[in-house]
């Protein structure tokens, strides 16, 4: 993966190919082994471009060879690693490179804007609405139907950009208590400064591989034993905020087919998407890591610490290492490859890790995306 | 099946090796100083979305100072915003119902910023606002009024506040805002 | 069940068709050619089908983020839903690995384009170029068309009146085809008097854009054998992508569409292109580029293709039929849903006569060299 950062001077396909070399060099192989290519990226506006899945292709190591963009809004950078997977397991590829690469910085004033255009353009559009209004709108509704307080989402803003400082790529990496969280300026109530993960710039890539190949290139292969995704209705506005269905619909599907009947027991550790402090908590609940509205109690436990007993994003997470949006999720990816054959450094978690999970989410409230993997 | 590596360590031998993480980051400073090379270019992009038949009647409605909303009779749900089809049983709707102008606040939450990120003058007080005569948990986006933000409830109960006839035009903004009904 | 016959297209349904479509909303139209879909096997979506895959572009949309507003529609909300940023028929290629892979039975892979919608045609298509090398000279790529058209002619030789003739042909194909927007009875002189866009590129020679919307179902062997008794199998798959770099590409030939053929005739174990099918329906949005795509699939070999459609081997009772649907020349220009629309031909024209076997390839159009081939069979 590359640094993220708010603004970076190189250009998207720079950074595609800055981590696709990454991910072909640390698996010791060349461009020349790969049989496909998928990217992931999220909204075109950000860059401004149009197919902008054709523009990235020669940086992503697509160049003279089958090609895809897949694209599920936020749930992008764990899609990725999932449409891989189809291309490896269909048997109609045996290596494939994975990158998600995100570009927010170039668009004025601020990449903001761009999440305008993802509203209802008849009904939604006219109010001016901003991304952030939906963001707030569900962490109230959260905070309402559980009795969750805003100290307790704080705590999860705390543990991630604290995790992040030893993440070396990390943007937003520091040391914050709760009561920092809560004097953030407000910027759609209950939503705070210090909630909020950052626009960003950056790209990551991983090599998937068949079996065969796999046991030749490394002696600790890393095994995807689960994938599942779900999109629920656009109607946001008809659904409860306070629990994602989607997510466990997605969960379920990835949980059924790597055998696991009892998440919070058979998964040791998981990169959850945290665009938002209160999201990581939401999220462990649709993962089933957690019941509903117990999130908080687990994290004010410090259950979800690197050394508890179930960790939650020992990178850092979106809110301590960036949020390019594509990049991130399968900067979780990654994360959770790195846990599982210890080589997260500084990072590790504490308890010897078998089973880990990455999970992403996007679009209105409606996308999970989830991928198991283990050793 | 199916196997990862990302690139930190190559390790195939045991010997971890740090690589360098690429990027160079442009300060704040630097992009106001217009220190690097870039292209401004601007582009206006216009569309003109067919609302469709649901959408259409939706807004016409709006126009007359009434909220429609749809019935499935298979699933037996109300549905506000209508469309053409129920999503849960996937076949076409069967009806149309005049709904109150009357709600319940589902969620609300109270705007700093624009939608350019900058600050906005007076703060906006958002809501998810569940339509009374539809299914329960039918809710449409709108905008709240007429009161403090401060004092904002879920489960408050609003009324909306159409523009004057001659200014509706057939859209969401035909009605300006809910306010909240007072508990006598 | 043979390799061959492990995923088959059991029913295909569609919507609009035409220059403009005012009375549905893009939503409206994926549910009536989903429903129609659906109701050639009689399946229930909700209950039956795995996956959905939509294939679209953010900015033909007018929307960020386009895969938020299509699950309902196509009976897939809370359901495996996804959108590719690729052609119609790559999504068939991604449902094909879907079930190949074990993770899905039956999948649903749907396009749909509404240019009558996009009013700044042009501004968006100039932002597929890039800004600094490309956009200055090339507007909105169809300059790009032009060098490419020229390059081609003068390496391998092709007249102008060949180009003039794939319009002929298409065009006059279409005639038949209800579901075209610009058919037209054309003499090769009428087709060569139209206005000179960029030269050598005529107005003429260009598919003009269209609405519609195209939905495909794929299953595996034995869901196929369930629910259909003519499903027509997918045999082989390919895709390629050259790259964004024009400078890197080289216009005598379609090299994307090669690589893409390559692939999947040897997953459908075809030794011999030029004849193996019964009839292809391949990428016309440029005129030339049927001649071009001709001999990059193996058709024809390089530099034949244009006397080939000039001796008449091409038309519809010909001994290859090319395009017998009209192509994009008379089914209008599709985008993202090309793919889609000739498959829907194929498979329409595969049951209709007594054919076995044929080929469809689509290209992503300006400014990219990005193919995906099928290989259907009976």
């Amino acid at each position: 993966m590359t640094l993220f950062r708010h603004r970076m001077l190189e250009t998207g396909k720079e950074m595609a190919f800055e981590a696709a070399r990454m991910a072909l060099d640390s698996a010791g192989l060349e461009r020349k082994d790969v049989d496909a290519v998928v990217l992931g990226s999220a909204p075109d506006a950000f860059d401004g471009f149009h197919m902008k899945g054709e523009q990235l292709l020669d940086g992503a190591g697509g160049f003279r060879k089958p090609y895809t963009r897949v694209f599920v809004g936020g749930g992008t950078g764990v899609f990725v690693p999932i449409a891989a997977w189809w291309h490896v397991a269909s048997g109609l590829a045996d290596i494939v490179l994975a990158v998600g690469e995100e570009k927010m910085s170039p668009l004025q004033p601020h990449p903001q804007y761009a999440f305008w255009t993802i509203f209802d353009q008849f009904l939604e559009r006219p109010l001016g609405v901003t991304l952030l209004w939906i963001f707030a709108l569900e962490m109230r509704r959260y905070m309402h139907v559980y009795n969750v307080s805003e100290e307790d989402i704080a705590l999860v803003a705390v543990k991630n950009k604290a995790n992040a400082l030893d993440h070396p790529a990390a943007q937003l990496p520091a040391r914050i208590t709760v009561e920092d969280v809560l004097k953030s300026e407000p910027i759609c109530a209950p939503v705070k400064r210090l909630d909020v993960s950052p626009t960003s710039d950056g790209a990551a890539a991983v090599v998937l591989a068949s079996e065969e190949l796999a046991k030749k290139l490394t002696d600790t292969p890393v095994w995807i034993t689960g994938v599942g995704w779900n999109v629920d209705t656009t109607y946001w506005t008809n659904r409860d905020l306070c629990y994602p269905e989607y997510l466990e619909k997605a969960a379920r599907m990835a949980y059924k087919m790597a055998h696991i009947t009892n998440p919070r027991k058979e998964i040791d550790f998981a990169e959850v998407y945290d665009p938002f402090d209160y999201k990581e908590l939401h999220h462990m609940e649709g993962l089933l890591l957690a019941g509903k509205g117990e999130a908080p109690k687990l994290t004010r436990e410090g259950v979800t610490q690197r050394d508890g007993d179930l960790p939650i994003n020992p990178s850092g997470g979106l809110l301590g290492v960036g949020n390019p949006i594509a990049a991130a999720g399968v900067m979780k990816v990654a994360e959770v490859f790195w846990q599982l054959r210890g080589e997260a450094g500084k990072r590790q978690v504490k308890k010897p890790v078998n089973r880990g999970l990455a999970q992403a989410w996007g679009d209105l409230m409606q996308v999970g995306t989830v991928v198991i993997m283990e050793r | 099946m199916g196997r990862l590596d990302a690139g930190w360590h190559g390790c195939n031998n045991g010997e971890v090796k740090r690589l360098k993480f690429a990027g160079t980051p442009i300060s704040p400073e630097e992009w106001r100083n217009e220190s690097v090379f870039f292209k401004k270019e601007e582009f206006d992009l216009k569309y003109a979305w067919d609302t469709g038949y649901a959408i259409a009647k939706f807004l016409e409605g709006l126009k007359a100072g009434k909220i429609l909303g749809v019935k499935c009779n298979r699933c037996e749900r109300i549905l506000v915003p209508p469309r053409m089809f129920c999503e849960k049983c996937f076949r076409k709707v069967d009806e149309w119902v005049t709904l109150r102008d009357t709600g319940t606040v589902n969620t609300f939450s109270v705007s700093y910023v624009n939608n350019d990120a900058s600050r906005r003058e007076k703060p906006l007080v958002v809501a998810v606002i569940e339509i009374h005569g539809a299914s329960p948990g039918m809710g449409i986006l709108h905008v709240l009024g007429e009161v403090e933000p401060s004092r904002v409830r879920v489960g408050m109960q609003v009324k909306a506040v159409w523009k004057p006839e001659n200014e509706r035009v057939g859209a969401i903004t035909d009605i300006a805002y809910f306010k909240p009904i007072e508990v006598m | 069940m043979t390799l061959s016959k492990q995923v088959a297209l059991v029913s295909m349904g569609y919507s609009g068709f035409s220059t403009v479509t005012p009375q549905l909303s893009f939503k409206e139209m994926m549910f009536e050619a989903a429903n129609m879909a659906y109701a050639q096997v009689g399946i229930d979506p909700r209950a039956e089908v795995d996956s959905f895959i939509c294939c679209e572009e953010d900015l033909l949309e007018g929307i960020s983020i386009t895969d938020e507003y299509m699950p309902d529609q196509l009976g897939g909300a809370q359901r495996a839903l996804c959108t590719i940023s690729q052609d119609g028929l790559n999504g068939v290629v991604q449902g094909y690995m879907q079930i190949t892979s074990g993770i899905a039975d039956l999948v649903v892979v749907e396009s749909h384009v509404k240019f009558s919608n996009v009013l700044s045609k042009r501004d968006v298509h100039s932002l597929a170029m890039d800004p600094y090398l490309e956009r200055p000279f090339l507007d909105d790529g169809i300059p790009l068309a032009a060098l490419e058209m020229r390059r081609y002619m003068h390496e391998n030789g092709v007249s102008e009146e060949s180009v003039a003739e794939v319009v002929v042909k298409n065009k006059r194909n279409g005639l038949k085809n209800p579901r075209s927007s610009y058919s037209a009875r054309l003499t090769l002189d009428e087709v060569m008097r139209s206005e000179e866009l960029w030269s050598p590129l005529r107005r003429s020679y260009v598919a003009q854009p269209a609405d519609a919307c195209v939905v495909a179902v794929l299953a595996s062997y034995a869901k196929a054998r369930s629910i259909t008794d003519y499903p027509i199998w997918i045999e082989g798959v390919g895709w390629f992508s050259e790259s964004s770099w024009i400078g890197l590409r080289d216009f005598s030939r379609a090299l994307y569409a090669e690589g893409a053929s390559k692939m999947a005739y040897k997953m459908a174990k075809i030794d011999n292109p030029s004849k193996a099918f019964d009839f292809v329906e391949i990428d016309d949005s440029i005129a030339f580029k049927e001649l071009q795509h001709l001999e990059a699939l193996g058709i024809y070999p390089q530099g034949k293709a244009a006397e080939a459609t000039l001796k008449g081997e091409t038309k519809e009772d010909g001994s290859m039929p090319v395009n017998p649907s009209g192509g994009s020349l008379s089914l209008g220009n599709l985008a993202e849903t090309t793919g889609l629309a000739r498959l829907l031909e194929a498979f329409e024209t595969l049951k209709k006569k007594d054919y076995s076997k044929a080929l469809v390839q689509s290209w992503r159009g300006i400014p990219t060299s990005t193919a995906t081939v099928v290989v259907l069979g009976v």
